[in-house]
């Protein structure tokens, strides 16, 4: 009866009514899909969306995202604190929620207005489920099919623990794992090794195989090498148990879980329980720019083209405007609010330009990005980009004159001692390969987190577990925090702990820092 | 694509966190508590509040760069004046501008910790300060109790508090309006039918007669009897228990030989009788008498933090009850009841007086008068009767409405209460 009133081109929007309902959340995600599949060419996992009031939202904040988490009393502090802020009215909440799972889940809010909720849709159910797909930190670190029922596994057995040895000593465990978390990541690729069952029944069969074809002949032709044989996984010795994780090892966690002598089996569990969660989130602590400026872009020309179709109508979009204008906010550097870049702000900031550079390049773009200028093809330039880089690399390879002037970037630099300043690029002919330089340094993470290894674990000998922090231009280690680290190690490991600091580029032992003794 | 709606889900799923957390940071929340409840005025002592406390002992260390070794360098945005080569003045360590990229980048910088505490967990934990039995506490931090009484009707409720009458009413009226046949009209039709059958089978009446019957039986099956619309509840709403007032006369001994450890100790006892005396009235009210040697009403902050020098005649803040009584707070309205702290001290001619208004106007009108003496330690408990104590040591064998208590420190405070509320004393 309504629609007969009112004009036609509002019949064909996808919602009218501000407020949304499952017809609407339903239509407009078809619409979407249109768009991101059709056209962008997007590939994404089976998209499952819940509705969850703020209150679950801030539950989900709290437990780092994760629909299901074990209980710690750090969720808990989270809790209080973001609710606080919540409360005050100091911090709105995040629209939403996603989790890199297949099929993928977003959470969206029961409060959000229906513009809002094709906003988050585009944004999360496509822009970060595409990234997750097809990015390959994630498609080589992160197991989407797996990582729910594992939470499911981990929480049921941490809670077991807890009924079996006491909450207290579960927290215990859970307090050093956590405090080792950054140093429960494998790096690179691991070579598959042999495990101690295979390698004992290895040098079993070998006994058995010369028990047979014994013959003293050959003892007496042929005298035994006196000389040790060590190649590894071919020795019929009993290998070493320092053999079985070779130093030097950045994963600590690991490192603890195989070698700590007087590990219980259980708190061994839980140290891996931490590590596949620190391996899970690792690709996403490297690609915050690009996984969140992939959203970005991919809702803001969802909606912009929804818009075009006249699905959308002109107040939808001026209130997504307005979310997005927020999201991509940057102040500047004297700016009260300033906190660093916005990792939103770049990201989408580069990817427009790179759309720019394909389809509109001027002379400096052809000079600065031979390979992409004018090759009109945004989209594959940029699935391209989104599947095989990640911060570093991508803002190395195309961050554009324009971006930084754009933002009018500047690099400044002092020593520790310094009390000023040096600006030391700015954004000009002779500031921009330096600017990029040095922001992409920024993002890597093996820069940014303490390069700390395990060095020695003298299991022959007293025991004690060396770290040693290769330190970069100069940075030492916070010694309060590095301490109770510390301490941490050395309650798992069971033995005294060192840690020394060593500059990496050979001058020697900067700090060292106490053994610290386990407690009991 | 599936949409769930997992608003139903069980909420609070952080709850079992936020407990650990409590439970990790009792020490420090205690403090707090015990703090915040110092600072705050005695109506306000149930309040939830926000409480900032230190982190040490919540802290999550891990390894990172401490910020003022090393070489640092860095991109900023928002470049208006500077060039290559310039140098620009280093905020220090945290001071927002680009130190708040290294402060906060790494490590969590914030030395204090603020969140706030539900009502429930506030109290849980100022009257576990005081060292009060599990039982006690549980039935002051326990919410008002309800009565549910009859208030008008609702469309939706339980099946049991179906109202037959207004039901029935409803039906009646809306099978008037729509003009369901009533089964008498049914029935004179059908025998004036079957009349007709027999007499005049084939009369055109008889036709007419039948479509009306088929018509009024269509209606009576298409006009329901009973319809889901029709049903009226009976709604009650919780209403507090019958409202009673109350009110509280604080006294305390002011002058100098009043410390401020013994005057809190004094703030504590009377926010516990607070906190007792409004779970049984609705309205409390509170009157503050200071007295030095001389009496007068005062508000909150003036009775704990302002300083009075002077003698110390007690019979002066009963004098000035007594005054405030008669006033404003008639006996037959207000139940009364009285508080007073002091360190003991009176001067020693006002004896008799003190005794004689006590047991003459004061006793026959309270509720319950409570009387605690604070000591600075557990020494001074050892020192001979007090010259108040002296006095008042009588009335509490001879008036069961009379308390008198020593009190060193704060687990001394919950005894006096034990005598308060037994549940034989409670004779309201």
């Amino acid at each position: 009866m309504c629609s007969a009133l009112t004009p036609a081109a509002d019949a064909a929007l996808l919602f009218a009514d501000p407020d949304w309902s499952y017809d609407a959340v339903q239509r407009t995600y078809d619409a979407i899909e249109e768009i991101a599949v059709g056209e962008l060419g997007l590939d994404v996992y089976p998209n499952q969306i819940e509705v969850i009031t703020a209150e679950q939202m801030l539950d989900a904040y709290a437990s780092i995202g994760m629909p299901l988490m074990y209980g710690h009393w750090s969720f808990g502090k989270q809790f209080a604190t973001n609710e606080l802020l919540y409360r005050k009215g100091a911090r709105g909440l995040a629209y939403e929620i996603v989790i890199n799972s297949n099929p993928c889940i977003s959470y969206i809010m029961e409060d959000n207005s229906m513009a809002m909720q094709a906003l988050v849709i585009a944004h999360a159910a496509f822009g970060h489920n595409h990234f997750f797909k097809n990015n390959n930190l994630f498609r080589q670190w992160t197991d989407a099919e797996a990582i729910l029922d594992y939470m499911q596994f981990a929480k049921t057995y941490i809670a077991r623990c807890e009924e079996r040895h006491g909450a207290r000593a579960v927290e215990r465990v859970l307090d050093a794992a956590h405090s080792l978390m950054d140093y429960g990541v494998n790096r690179y690729q691991r070579k598959r090794r042999v495990s101690p069952q295979s390698r004992e029944q290895r040098a079993r069969d070998r006994l058995r195989y010369e028990e047979k074809s014994y013959s003293d002949l050959w003892q007496r032709t042929n005298p035994v090498d006196a000389g040790p044989e060590r190649d590894g996984d071919g020795g019929d010795q009993p290998p070493h148990p320092a053999e079985l994780v070779p130093l030097p090892e950045e994963n600590i966690l690991y490192y603890l879980e195989k070698m700590a002598p007087r590990l219980e089996p259980w708190k061994r569990e839980v140290l891996r329980i931490v590590r596949q969660i620190a391996q899970y989130f690792y690709p996403q602590k490297q690609t915050k720019v690009m996984n969140e400026g992939c959203a970005t872009y991919v809702h803001y020309r969802v909606l912009n083209r929804l818009h075009e179709k006249r699905l959308l109508s002109d107040g939808g979009v001026l209130e997504f405007l307005h979310s997005h204008s927020s999201v991509i906010f940057q102040p500047d550097f004297d700016d009260q609010r300033y906190s660093g870049i916005n990792p939103y702000a770049l990201g989408f900031e580069m990817m427009t330009d790179i759309q720019r550079i394909c389809e509109r390049p001027s002379d400096e773009d052809r000079q600065w990005f031979p390979d992409i200028a004018g090759n009109g093809d945004a989209m594959g330039t940029l699935r391209d980009a989104w599947a095989n880089y990640r911060d570093e690399s991508f803002i190395l390879q195309f961050l554009s004159p324009t971006v930084m002037r754009r933002f009018k970037m500047f690099r400044l630099s002092a020593g520790p001692d310094d009390p000023e300043y040096l600006v030391e690029a700015i954004h000009n002919e002779r500031g921009y390969r330096r600017i990029r330089k040095s922001l992409a340094r920024r993002y890597d993470v093996g820069l940014h987190d303490p390069n700390i290894q395990v060095v020695e674990s003298n299991l022959d000998g007293d025991r004690t577990l060396v770290l040693r922090h290769e330190v970069i231009g100069g940075r030492l280690l916070d010694r309060e925090d590095a301490t109770a680290v510390l301490q941490h190690v050395a309650d798992l490991w069971g033995y005294p702990v060192a840690l020394e600091e060593v500059d990496a580029t050979g001058h020697g032992v900067l700090r060292e820092h106490q053994r610290v003794e386990p407690r009991d | 694509m599936h949409i769930i709606d997992r608003r139903r889900n069980p909420q609070g799923k952080s709850l079992s966190n936020r407990q650990r957390f409590l439970r990790r940071a009792k020490r420090q929340v205690t403090e707090a508590v015990r703090q915040a409840s110092a600072e705050r005025r005695i109506r306000d002592v149930a309040d939830g509040e926000r409480i900032v406390i230190p982190t040490d002992g919540l802290r999550e260390p891990r390894f990172h760069h401490d910020p003022v070794t090393g070489h640092q360098d860095g991109v900023a945005t928002g470049n208006k004046t500077f060039r290559e080569g310039d140098r620009i003045p280093r905020p220090g360590k945290g001071a927002g501008g680009k130190g708040g990229r290294d402060g906060s980048a790494d490590g969590d910088g914030t030395d204090a910790f603020g969140f706030v505490l539900t009502r429930e967990e506030f109290l849980d934990i100022f009257l576990e300060d005081l060292e009060l039995p599990d039982l006690m506490k549980k039935s002051v931090s326990r919410l008002e109790n309800t009565k549910p009484e009859r208030s008008g009707f609702a469309t939706s409720g339980s099946p049991t508090n179906i109202n037959l009458l207004r039901t029935m009413r409803n039906s009646l009226s809306r099978r008037i309006a729509l003009r369901r046949p009533s089964n008498d009209e049914l029935d004179a039709l059908r025998a004036e039918i079957a009349d007709l059958e027999r007499t005049a089978p084939d009369s055109r009446k008889l036709d007419e007669l039948r479509i009306r019957l088929g018509l009024l039986e269509r209606r009576t099956r298409e006009i329901p009897y009973l319809d889901p619309m029709d049903i009226r509840f009976n709604r009650f709403e919780a209403v507090p228990r019958p409202i009673t007032q109350a009110v509280m006369v604080c006294m305390m001994d002011v002058s100098g030989s009043m410390s401020e450890a013994m005057k809190d100790l004094a703030k504590r006892f009377f926010m516990l009788l607070y906190l007792f005396i409004q779970r049984r009235y609705r309205h409390v009210e509170i009157v503050f008498i200071r007295h030095t040697h001389k009496a007068e009403e005062v508000d909150e902050d003036t009775f704990f933090y302002s300083r009075e020098t002077g003698g110390t005649v007690v019979s002066t803040a009963l004098v000035e009850m007594r005054r405030v009584i008669a006033e404003r707070f008639p006996v037959s309205d207000w139940n009364i009841y009285a508080a007073q702290a002091s360190d003991g001290d009176n001067l020693t001619a006002d004896g008799p007086e003190v005794a004689a208004i006590l047991a003459r106007d004061i006793l026959p009108i309270t509720q319950y008068f409570a009387y605690v003496e604070v000591s600075g330690g557990v020494g001074e408990l050892l020192k001979t009767n007090s010259n108040l104590w002296r006095i008042y040591a009588p009335f509490a064998t001879s008036h069961d409405n009379f308390a008198a208590r020593r009190v060193a420190g704060r687990g001394d405070i919950y005894p006096v209460f034990r005598d308060l509320f037994t549940p034989e004393k409670q004779s309201v």
